[in-house]
């Protein structure tokens, strides 16, 4: 076991965990910051996204190793994030949740599309969002939400 | 004056046999060089297309085996000509509908980095290195259908300077020698499943050794049959 010194939501944690342990499991069980979810456990869902150093990142995939000083940004940040927060609206205006497993990992990755791209296309959208599976089928909502975000961010939507 | 002279004749008497001799000898060595000079004009142009031929010969087989290295699974999966990269051994798509974005990084939320880090992560099975990206368009080895390109095609990209990043032959041994992501080739870490990724057919140091012997056999490229 290591001891971490690792940076959450803006605050500074120390986390004491096998090196090889995956960020998602620091997260949950360490810090009990459990809005970030497990689903696949190799990166191939989307439910564990997290921001790290900016980027949207597979949290199941990157062990605590070597997440360095990179800050972390999760699901309960978001509410304090300016985008997330208009990202957080639409969803809950357009009603985008059905079993809302998958919806952490969805909205972490639609705020990292619309930081980067704020005016998103349709083809922006449908690749930035496609590794983000949702089991209920709520692509639809999903992308809807992500239109009606993109048009409350300066410049809107496409 | 005479004793002098005559002291100095004496020298002189005993010195110019051997000066004469070295004259003479230079005079054969330099006559026989000239021969010699003569004759390979005249036999030159069969000579020197045999040295041309077999350096040819020489490069085109050390080309073979940078080629063997260049379409293994560990370097052509990332040298795609579709908007995807492909992985493991059967170069499959890559999964999680990865696409390859405007600069090979992937996109905004599904970036390579997203996934791949610095360093292979081995306890959770995802490769990592350096800069972690697909090859540009220019350099793909593959056609659209996931075919490998013959090695007269992947020859010509290559060594093509509007291609390549405008490498010349030392740029190219220099990126095959330095580059991270060529290196993590040789070491491609664990599979999610803990075995270790196969690596390519030739060691580094025999990949840089034939890169080596093409470059300096001028980058022949084979004829297209």
């Amino acid at each position: 076991m290591e001891t971490y010194t690792i940076t959450v939501n803006g605050r500074t944690k120390e986390v004491t965990v096998d090196p090889s342990a995956p960020l998602l499991w620091a997260l949950r069980e360490e810090l009990k910051l459990t809005g970030t979810k497990y689903g696949c456990g190799i990166g191939a869902c989307g439910a564990c996204t997290v921001h790290l150093g900016g980027v949207a990142t597979r949290s199941c995939l990157v062990p605590v190793s070597m997440v360095g000083n990179r800050p972390i940004i999760t699901i309960e940040a978001m509410a304090e994030d300016p985008v997330g927060r208009i990202v957080r609206d639409a969803w809950v205006s357009l009603d985008v949740v059905q079993c809302g497993y998958c919806q952490s990992g969805q909205i972490m990755s639609a705020v990292a599309l619309l930081k980067s791209v704020p005016r998103p296309t349709d083809k922006n959208i449908e690749e930035s969002m496609g590794g983000n599976l949702c089991r209920c089928g709520a692509y639809v909502r999903i992308r809807e939400a992500i239109r009606a975000a993109s048009r409350q961010l300066k410049g809107g939507v496409r | 004056m005479l004793l002098r002279s005559s002291r100095t004749g004496s020298v002189f008497d005993q010195t110019a046999p051997n000066a004469n001799r070295i004259l003479r000898s230079v005079t054969v060595i330099l006559v026989a060089c000239g021969a010699g000079l003569l004759l390979m004009s005249f036999a030159s142009p069969k000579a020197q297309h045999g040295d041309r031929a077999r350096t040819r010969t020489e490069g085109l087989a050390a080309w073979q085996q940078v080629y063997s290295v260049l379409t293994s699974p560990r370097c052509i999966n990332c040298h795609t000509a579709t908007n995807y990269p492909q992985q493991g051994d059967d170069r499959r798509r890559h999964f999680a509908n990865v696409v390859r974005g405007l600069r090979g990084q992937g996109v905004p939320a599904l970036q390579c980095v997203s996934c791949h880090q610095k360093v292979n992560a081995d306890s959770t099975g995802a490769p990592g290195g350096h800069d972690w990206h697909l090859a540009p368009l220019s350099m793909k080895w593959q056609d659209r259908n996931d075919q490998v390109l013959s090695s007269v095609e992947v020859c010509r990209a290559v060594t093509d300077r509007s291609k390549n990043h405008n490498l010349d032959g030392p740029g190219l041994l220099k990126h095959h020698t330095e580059e991270p992501l060529v290196l993590w080739a040789w070491h491609p870490g664990h599979r999610p499943d803990g075995s270790l990724r196969t690596a390519p057919p030739l060691t580094h140091e025999q990949f840089v050794e034939a890169t080596r012997r093409w470059v300096e056999a001028g980058m022949p490229c084979p004829q297209a049959p």
